[in-house]
């Protein structure tokens, strides 16, 4: 718009700034609900931020508490402290098993169900692999701890196998992951291959004909046409996912956890919390969110800049 | 047209078919088990081990047990309240916010969007958003759970796109008619956008109803708690509070056991009814959403 006034050589800058804000008066009263909630619930406690570098004093509150000595003390009380290396491994391997298992699940399943030529069987397979993302988180978790129990269902089928007792498998540090990865590919295999299932449809279906008439097979069709077609997709997805590498979800990990596991499931998040709301330290609580914050952005950063390096498609 | 089949299409076809239904199966029977489980005797379920296929003896003292807990209806109808007044504040919020973002010629524009953008990636994080609601006094009211959360910066992106897709002409000539852009967002964009409109609403209905943490956090009478929050304390943490004292009787705690899983039923199907109907928004919301935001 500066440069359009320019050209005509009307007007100044603030000339034109008054006839904006006359012109879209609506428009700006419109937006004030929306820059309020985003002042008073996004920058204010963005402004928070700076307990990670004060003594914070209930009483003072966060503008009065003075600074602590030297700055960096709670970054380094987190990082020397023994659940630094817990939690960073733990975050990050529960993270990469939830990738290299939970990423390909729905392109293989959104794969496999498009060779399902009956159309009513397809779509009831779809319909009923959605279910259990419409089960929520608590529900899910309530479940897998009635089966995981000294008695459950999971026990019984391990008995029925190995014949030896069960004990409750949330209770060992060895099942905590399985459990996990293996739950989250239950919960969200249906709901994640919308996206590829949409990709595999919008294929030009004369490709399939021409590869037919040259004489391509089915297994020849999926290899040749439908999965370099998929690969867009597969690409955004997978740089995206690269850049949550960091961060695993609060919930279910604080769900499924107990005393007994900590040694595999404690997460940065479940860690932060603890410290924070639980142990009422505020200051370090908050360096610990602020350390994971800026792991987490230098990762989307980098993913962001491979996305626009390979493809059209990145978040800015 | 004859589709020639060979020998191990035809193979990998079969294999494909039991595959698909080892996996419905697979999705399936936890919800039958906790079904079955839940109308079962509660002492034989207390006994039994392994699969279920059908219930033990039939029995309702569990959902006798759900149904007579006090705080179960009482948090079902807090939820209720939760989905829908915070759903209608996020979809005020959601729309009033995509419109402006999808106004041509504003000059402010860009800095609304670098605002808007930079908290999608950098927050305060738990301690200071929890010493906000403080703050401002929010804590240990249902506002607590309604108002942090009240736009969804992703879904107002897409909202946006959605809205800025919609033809210009269509607002060229309602302008020449004489409306002003209330108008314009009223009669023209919001009646060209309901599918964008069901699938967002939907999201955050959804969020709604699945969401503890803030109401963990920010809570503490507990004639506010949410469904999601009582489901927790009984299905997690094995507590009965306000249950035990109205039970006194000996088979409690087989009755305990059978009650889990009544209650799973009881606040799973109501939603597991609906889904197969939504399933179409759903769909075209993560095209939607596929689109560059």
């Amino acid at each position: 718009m500066s440069k359009k006034a320019r050209t005509s050589g009307q007007r100044t800058h603030w000339q034109m700034v008054a006839h904006d804000l006359k012109v879209n008066r609506t428009i700006y009263l419109l937006a004030i609900p929306m820059l309020v909630y985003y002042i008073l619930f996004k920058y204010v406690p963005m402004y928070g931020v700076t307990l990670a570098f004060k003594e914070y004093k209930f009483l003072d509150g966060i503008l009065g508490s003075p600074w602590a000595t030297p700055w960096y003390k709670y970054f380094k009380q987190f990082v020397t402290g023994r659940w630094f290396v817990i939690t960073v491994k733990n975050t990050f391997l529960l993270s990469l098993l939830d990738f290299i298992f939970g990423f390909p699940a729905p392109i293989i399943f959104a794969l496999l169900l498009n060779e399902i030529r009956s159309t009513p069987f397809r779509r009831t397979v779809q319909t009923i692999t959605y279910m259990p993302h419409f089960i929520s988180v608590v529900v899910v978790c309530g479940m897998i701890v009635q089966f995981c129990a000294t008695k459950g269902l999971f026990n019984s089928i391990i008995s029925f196998f190995t014949g030896r007792e069960g004990k409750n498998l949330l209770m060992q540090t060895s099942w905590f992951r399985p459990v996990y990865i293996g739950s989250g590919i239950w919960k969200g295999i249906g709901w994640n291959s919308i996206l590829y299932i949409a990709a595999i449809h919008g294929i030009d279906q004369s490709q399939y004909e021409a590869a037919k008439i040259d004489g391509a097979g089915r297994f020849a069709q999926a290899l040749f046409i439908t999965i370099p077609c998929m690969a867009p997709t597969i690409i955004i997805k997978l740089i995206f996912r690269m850049g949550d590498m960091m961060s695993i979800g609060f919930e279910k990990v604080f769900l499924l956890q107990n005393d007994a596991t900590l040694q595999v499931s404690e997460v940065i998040s479940t860690y932060t919390y603890k410290t924070g709301l639980k142990g009422m330290k505020y200051s370090l609580s908050t360096a610990i969110n602020l350390f994971d914050t800026i792991i987490n952005l230098a990762l989307l950063l980098t993913a962001n800049a491979l996305a626009r390096k390979f493809s059209e498609t990145s978040l800015f | 047209m004859a589709i020639k089949r060979t020998r191990g299409e035809k193979i990998f076809t079969v294999i494909n078919t039991i595959f698909m239904l080892f996996l419905s199966f697979i999705m399936l029977y936890p919800l039958w088990h906790v079904l079955v489980a839940s109308f079962s005797i509660p002492t034989r379920i207390m006994a039994h081990q392994g699969a279920l296929l059908w219930p033990l003896g039939y029995s309702l003292e569990a959902y006798e047990a759900v149904f007579g807990h006090p705080m179960l209806f009482r948090s079902y109808m807090n939820t209720i309240i939760y989905v829908v007044l915070g759903s209608a504040i996020n979809m005020f919020m959601t729309i009033l916010g995509a419109y402006v973002l999808s106004r041509r010629n504003l000059y402010f524009k860009k800095y609304i969007m670098i605002i808007i953008t930079i908290t999608m990636f950098f927050s305060g994080g738990m301690i200071p958003n929890y010493l906000l609601v403080d703050a401002l006094g929010l804590r240990d009211t249902m506002w607590a759970l309604l108002l942090p959360g009240a736009i969804g910066t992703y879904n107002m992106i897409m909202m946006r796109t959605y809205f800025q897709q919609i033809p210009y002409d269509l607002e060229e000539s309602a302008k020449i008619d004489g409306a002003g852009d209330l108008r314009i967002l009223v009669q023209v964009i919001l009646p060209l956008s309901a599918p964008i409109l069901a699938v967002i609403g939907l999201y955050y209905g959804v969020g709604h109803w699945n969401s503890w943490f803030s109401a963990m956090i920010y809570l503490t009478d507990r004639t506010k708690f949410p469904i999601q929050l009582i489901l927790r304390e009984i299905l997690i943490m094995g507590q009965f509070s306000e249950l035990e004292d109205t039970a006194a009787s000996t088979t409690w705690s087989a009755v305990e056991e059978t009650l889990k899983y009544a209650i799973i039923i009881v606040a799973t199907v109501p939603i597991l009814c609906v889904y197969p109907f939504l399933q179409k928004y759903f769909d075209k919301g993560v095209l939607v959403g596929a689109l560059k935001g």
